[in-house]
């Protein structure tokens, strides 16, 4: 698979440059390293790096990309140490599976003169990365928090589906529960669906089981959110309460726009970050712009209104 | 090895070890149960005690075949890589076969049809390669979950293949329908253990397993054909991994890189946990079912509390696997 990848990232490539002479004085290798795709999230960010790496290559012919998709740290570690020593790679954008086990092997990289740009999520020392592009996390709890007072100005019961015990869903989950303090919003429990449709699933079936009076329901994630959906239709309490899920999935965008009350809205927080991460790297050679610093995108809420501007039919995620 | 060790076994057995041994399984269901009715009211209403049974349902069936397999001494790691393989062309199948077949029935039995298929020869080509190409099960087994869970992260591009919405709608009442109240997923799931019972301990074939599963140089002399019977138990698991596949793409109508991962791990434990032994040469069907619904169990009276943080689930799973296989293990003589 990663194989079949690779070849094809590499066929892209040389259609995209057309036989540009590699040894060329003037040319800039960037380095793109992405986790395998594992879920849909993931599958996105793999979607979203090779589509701008064929786009970009075909616009800077001087530029040339290498891409590698890893399926776990030691591979990922090993992928980013090959493009140093062999392909001789100027900058490296990546996006790491586990940032602590990262951080000693991308910081050899910047040590070794590279451009670095980290993706997504944040290393376990500061000052390693030159760019730093990412969702906002803490944003993503707080406009869900903003959107469940708006919609429930009383107050009333809801329940949460969180993702892994992992630090991304400590940071939504905190913002939220900040968020929703001070109203009269009740969160009965929570527990973690994984981010996974079948868990989301069970987790919401007996959620379901246990409280007769649920309004709210918030899935962290758009992958439990469907799994939810099912429990909920089967349960026949469809018309009880609404369901806010995050990511801006395509079949969580498709409920909004078709105005589903069961998903009025949903909350981007979008794969395609890759791809603005990439954009930017390459600016930094093409533009002879500053592009180094933080760029943060926003969790935006994203209704009835607005969501024309996130679909994208062409998306696996 | 002592060569009298066997002999001593069954003539030690009394009355009283072998209830416990049996019972065991049983023993850690009931108190289950019983922390399950004190923790929730709702805990034995009919809605939960079928929501529990009916998503327990995928691993049972899985199980069940699982345990020819560690019966006869084998085992099969691919099986929840194999699930979502499965899912993932019925889903494709089913699809690509609309503009022929129109939104119906006829789409969804061909996607069966499909499925079962595909599970046979991915049971045919396991055994094959265990039987034939004398390479060890869990090696054969390792190498074919990487092989499937990456066919199908390619197959749906990374994301998640789903079936057409109207085709859904048709077949969804697999899942969430049944029987005079019960649905269909149990009753399948009843159907296929029954089976598994009846061949495991009425018919010449379940008793090869345990005899291959004990002792394989034994069982050759006895002339037994021992690549065969290994070669039916992986067809039959790949067969019984598909027939699980079939109830469960109605019930979210996807399939992607998470679908079954773990599985087979579950139905490992759950055939463990029923008293089937991991070395092979004794094998519990009834048991498994038991185990089966103890994990199903565990799942549900952690989402039904509060008491326990959810980060210590696991630790809690843990926990009740291993009383589970302590209270039923064969006591040493004292």
């Amino acid at each position: 698979m990663k194989l079949a990848k690779t070849l094809l990232a590499s066929a892209v490539l040389a259609t995209g440059l057309g036989g540009v002479a590699l040894a060329q004085d003037d040319t800039v290798t960037i380095g793109v390293s992405v986790p395998a795709a594992t879920h849909g999230w993931t599958g996105g960010v793999n979607y979203f790096a090779q589509q701008a790496i064929e786009r970009l290559g075909a616009t800077y012919p001087n530029v040339e990309y290498v891409f590698a998709s890893s399926p776990d740290s030691p591979k990922q570690i090993a992928d980013i140490e090959d493009m140093v020593s062999t392909r001789g790679i100027d900058a490296l954008v990546i996006l790491p599976g586990d940032p602590d086990a990262m951080t000693s092997a991308i910081k050899q990289v910047k040590d070794a003169g590279k451009f670095v740009t980290v993706v997504d999520r944040q290393l376990s020392i500061d000052g390693v990365e030159n760019l730093y592009v990412a969702g906002d996390n803490p944003g993503l709890g707080a406009n869900s928090a903003e959107y469940f007072k708006e919609a429930m100005p009383d107050g009333g019961n809801i329940v949460i589906l969180r993702g892994l015990p992992i630090p991304i869903d400590q940071q939504r989950f905190d913002a939220f529960m900040a968020g929703i303090e001070g109203s009269n919003i009740t969160v009965l429990d929570d527990e973690f669906a994984n981010w996974n449709r079948d868990d989301g699933f069970k987790v919401m079936q007996d959620f379901l089981t246990r409280f007769p009076d649920i309004k709210g329901v918030w899935a962290q994630d758009d992958d439990i959110a469907l799994g939810a959906i099912e429990a909920i239709r089967q349960a026949g309490r469809e018309s009880e309460m609404f369901i806010v899920g995050g990511a801006g999935m395509q079949q969580m965008l498709q409920r909004v726009q078709a105005g589903d009350a069961l998903v009025p809205v949903d909350v981007s927080y979008s794969p395609a970050m890759i791809a603005t991460a990439i954009e930017l790297t390459t600016s930094h050679f093409t533009g002879g712009i500053q592009v180094a610093g933080r760029y943060i995108l926003d969790s935006t809420l994203i209704t009835q209104d607005n969501v024309e501007g996130f679909l994208d039919a062409e998306s696996p995620f | 090895m002592s060569v009298s060790a066997p002999e001593i076994a069954p003539k030690a057995r009394t009355g009283l070890k072998l209830d416990l041994k049996t019972v065991g399984p049983l023993v850690a269901l009931a108190l289950l149960v019983l922390l399950g009715i004190g923790l929730n009211e709702n805990f034995l209403s009919y809605n939960n005690l079928t929501n529990v049974l009916a998503r327990s349902s995928f691993i049972g069936i899985i199980a069940i075949g699982a345990t020819f397999v560690i019966t006869s001494g084998g085992l099969d790691l691919s099986v929840g890589s194999m699930a979502a393989v499965i899912a993932g062309v019925m889903i494709m199948v089913m699809n690509w076969l609309i503009p022929t077949f129109g939104i119906g029935w006829g789409v969804i039995l061909a996607g069966m049809a499909a499925g079962i298929l595909l599970g046979g020869v991915a049971g045919v080509g396991n055994g094959l390669m265990i039987t034939r190409g004398r390479i060890e099960a869990f090696i054969v087994t390792l190498g074919t979950m990487g092989i499937f869970r990456s066919l199908v992260t390619f197959l749906a591009d990374g994301g998640t293949l789903s079936l057409n919405f109207q085709v859904a709608d048709v077949y969804r009442p697999v899942y969430y329908d049944g029987l005079l109240g019960i649905p269909y997923p149990i009753l399948v799931f009843a159907l296929v253990a029954i089976g598994g019972e009846i061949v495991m301990r009425r018919t010449a074939f379940g008793r090869h397993c345990a005899a291959i599963g004990s002792n394989e140089q034994v069982a050759r002399y006895s002339s037994i054909n021992v690549d065969n019977v290994r070669l039916i138990t992986y067809i039959l698991q790949g067969v019984l991994v598909a027939v699980a596949v079939l109830l469960y793409v109605p019930r979210l109508g996807s399939a992607s890189s998470t679908t079954g991962v773990l599985w087979e791990l579950e139905a490992i434990a759950a055939v463990i946990i029923g008293g089937t032994t991991l070395k092979g040469g004794y094998g519990r069907v009834w048991g498994t079912v038991v185990g089966v619904i103890i994990l199903g169990l565990i799942g549900n009276i952690l989402n039904l509390q509060s008491f326990i943080s959810p980060y210590l689930n696991g630790a809690f799973q843990g926990v009740i696997i291993i009383l589970a296989v302590l209270l039923q293990r064969p006591r040493r003589a004292s």
